[in-house]
């Protein structure tokens, strides 16, 4: 097992200071190491997710070279030949397990953006204190969005969002987590190959989540309870002023609908299985509060807004992968963690298997299911090798 | 399950959609309007011929649209104002994203009507107060749709269709527009 920095290295590294797990401790145990904490109902710091992986690696005895970049991958007659900051290695099969988050994505129009307005990503983001004082745009609305809004806004600074489609989820429904209902209902163990939009569902950005020891909800409304401004997708950054779509309450209305088929869903679930005694009414919530004329730009140069954070999602890194099996988009060709290329094999990417496969709790069934694969294509290779040469000459 | 017929080939969408994802060049269309100064504010604009698939492309046949003023603008209102011609490209760009979603999710709709309403503040264009813009200061489209589907539903198939609408997203976000003497 090759890891460039040190055990969970992005954990340690790549993470802001406040930053919780969005699923409950419960839910969140590794195979051999579950939640034995005093509060299931929690979230995790990041501090605590490193340890939980700590404890694992050391539970599971596997051997971690630490310090060991990889920077070519290549396909050999028989395998692959790595190239590393430790050396060269030969293998027969490789998995990839570098994640879907390497690089954040900042769109084009950053160019654009006035010298004087700082910019910066999730990834260089650790707390409010960084950013120079006075206004903040924070462009996107994800899971990453809504918490750097939240938190920035309560340094005291003024905060608009600019908020394109998004996934709204509520934190706690009829009383359970939301992903409690995710998790027993059956939605996050959806296969990937049941799927409707495959393709779609690998997309999703992330619920608009946060985990606190409140258990709040951190949706628009919330985020406009605190006095967050928002405004459209940013569409352009032209003479110094950003532009947004007009069709905020379009990407409101879309995420509230989807909002109010998932919960139905959950409630048939409920129904169907008898629990309807043990969970809190059904409830659907406010739709969101959209301003009746939300702002259309941004004078980038008038001193209002001072800094730029870029939530605008992740994208993986294979520059080091010398193996055609990339799409033109970037992202890895593969079915279910089965790469198109023989002995190369992925976890840890979004739907690879199931829609759970990039929580922590959703990688074991991925992982079982790929290493059987993995196994078995070894072993057909290894008959195949002792089978009499003669046979097909 | 009973087949439901909103006039809409959804087939030949998806058909289209899996071909062009191979074949991005296919998908770069150059629609094209030709318009001619009559005389006041009264002009004639053509519409026949673009650009799609690769090569050029033909409508059945050629229409004209007149485009003027009323006469409380003191012009002799041969056709609508320009702006209204926005208001006639979003409505029936989203009327026809709501039968097409409608059929793809086998909604089957016995009417669909709309109005759409720009409201416009007209000193902007008229020079009067420059912090007024020349264009409209929004927009509201209210639909009224008679299906076999629940109110959710119905609302989806509206917010699917702005959010594959190339007029709302014309309309919407902003466009480079380059205006040139030949």
């Amino acid at each position: 097992m090759l890891e460039r920095g040190e055990i969970a290295n992005s954990w340690r590294r790549e993470r802001w200071d406040s930053l919780r797990l969005l699923t409950p401790n419960w839910q969140c145990g590794l195979p051999g190491v579950p939640y034995k904490g005093p509060d299931p109902d929690g979230y995790m710091t990041t501090a605590e997710v490193v340890e939980l992986i700590d404890r694992f690696a050391t539970r599971a005895r596997v051997r971690v070279r630490t310090g060991t970049n990889v920077t070519s991958v290549r396909r050999t007659d028989d395998g692959y030949q790595l190239t590393t900051s430790d050396g060269e290695i030969r293998s027969r099969t490789v998995v990839i397990a570098s994640g879907a988050c390497n690089h954040p994505t900042v769109p084009g129009l950053a160019q654009a953006v006035p010298a004087e307005v700082e910019q910066l990503t999730p990834l260089g983001y650790r707390s409010p204190a960084q950013l120079p004082e006075g206004g903040v745009l924070v462009v996107g609305a994800s899971a990453t969005g809504v918490q750097l809004a939240a938190e920035l806004r309560r340094s005291g600074r003024p905060v608009t969002l600019s908020v394109g489609e998004h996934v709204r989820l509520p934190r706690t429904y009829r009383g359970r987590d939301v992903l409690w209902w995710m998790d027993a209902s059956g939605v996050w163990d959806q296969r990937y190959d049941e799927l409707d939009d495959l393709r779609r569902a690998r997309q999703l950005p992330s619920p608009q989540l946060v985990g606190t020891p409140e258990r709040a909800t951190l949706d628009l409304n919330a985020l406009a309870a605190i006095g967050v401004e928002l405004v459209g997708r940013c569409a352009a950054v032209r003479d110094g002023r950003a532009l947004f779509s007009g069709g905020l309450r379009n990407v409101c209305s879309l995420a509230d609908l989807k909002m109010r088929r998932l919960l139905g869903v959950f409630d048939e679930w409920a129904r169907a299985e008898g629990l309807d005694a043990e969970v809190d009414p059904p409830e659907r919530g406010a739709p969101t509060d959209v301003a009746r004329s939300p702002r259309l730009q941004l004078d980038l140069r008038s001193g209002e807004i001072r800094s730029i954070v870029w939530a605008t999602g992740f994208r993986p890194d294979y520059r080091w992968l010398d193996v055609p099996v990339i799409d033109p988009k970037g992202r890895l060709r593969h079915d279910g963690g089965v790469v198109d290329s023989p002995g190369l094999y992925a976890l840890g990417l979004p739907v690879l298997r199931r829609r759970k496969s990039t929580f922590i709790h959703g990688i074991e069934d991925d992982a079982r299911e790929v290493i059987h694969h993995l196994t078995g294509s070894l072993a057909a290779e290894r008959s195949a090798y002792a089978s009499p040469s003669t046979a097909r000459a | 399950m009973t087949t439901i017929d909103n006039g809409v080939n959804v087939q030949a969408l998806l058909d289209a959609r899996e071909v062009l994802e191979g074949a991005p060049e296919a998908a770069q269309f150059t629609w094209r309007a030709s318009s001619k100064w009559t005389t006041g504010v009264h002009s004639t604009t053509t519409i026949q011929n673009y650009f799609g698939l690769g090569e050029e492309q033909s409508h059945k046949t050629e229409t004209a649209f007149d485009a003027d003023h009323p006469e409380i603008f003191a012009a002799e209102d041969n056709g609508i104002t320009p702006i209204e011609y926005l208001l006639v490209g979003l409505a029936s760009c989203l009327t026809a994203g709501v039968a097409s979603v409608a059929q793809n999710r086998g909604i089957q709709l016995r009417s669909v009507e709309s109005t759409v309403e720009g409201n416009h503040d007209i000193r902007g264009m008229l020079g009067v107060d420059s912090d007024v813009r020349n264009g409209f200061n929004d927009i509201k489209v209210t639909f009224t749709i008679d299906a076999d589907a629940s109110k959710d539903e119905i609302e989806a198939l509206v917010a699917q269709s702005q959010k594959r609408s190339a007029v709302f997203d014309a309309i919407s976000n902003p466009t480079e527009v380059a205006v040139a003497v030949a």
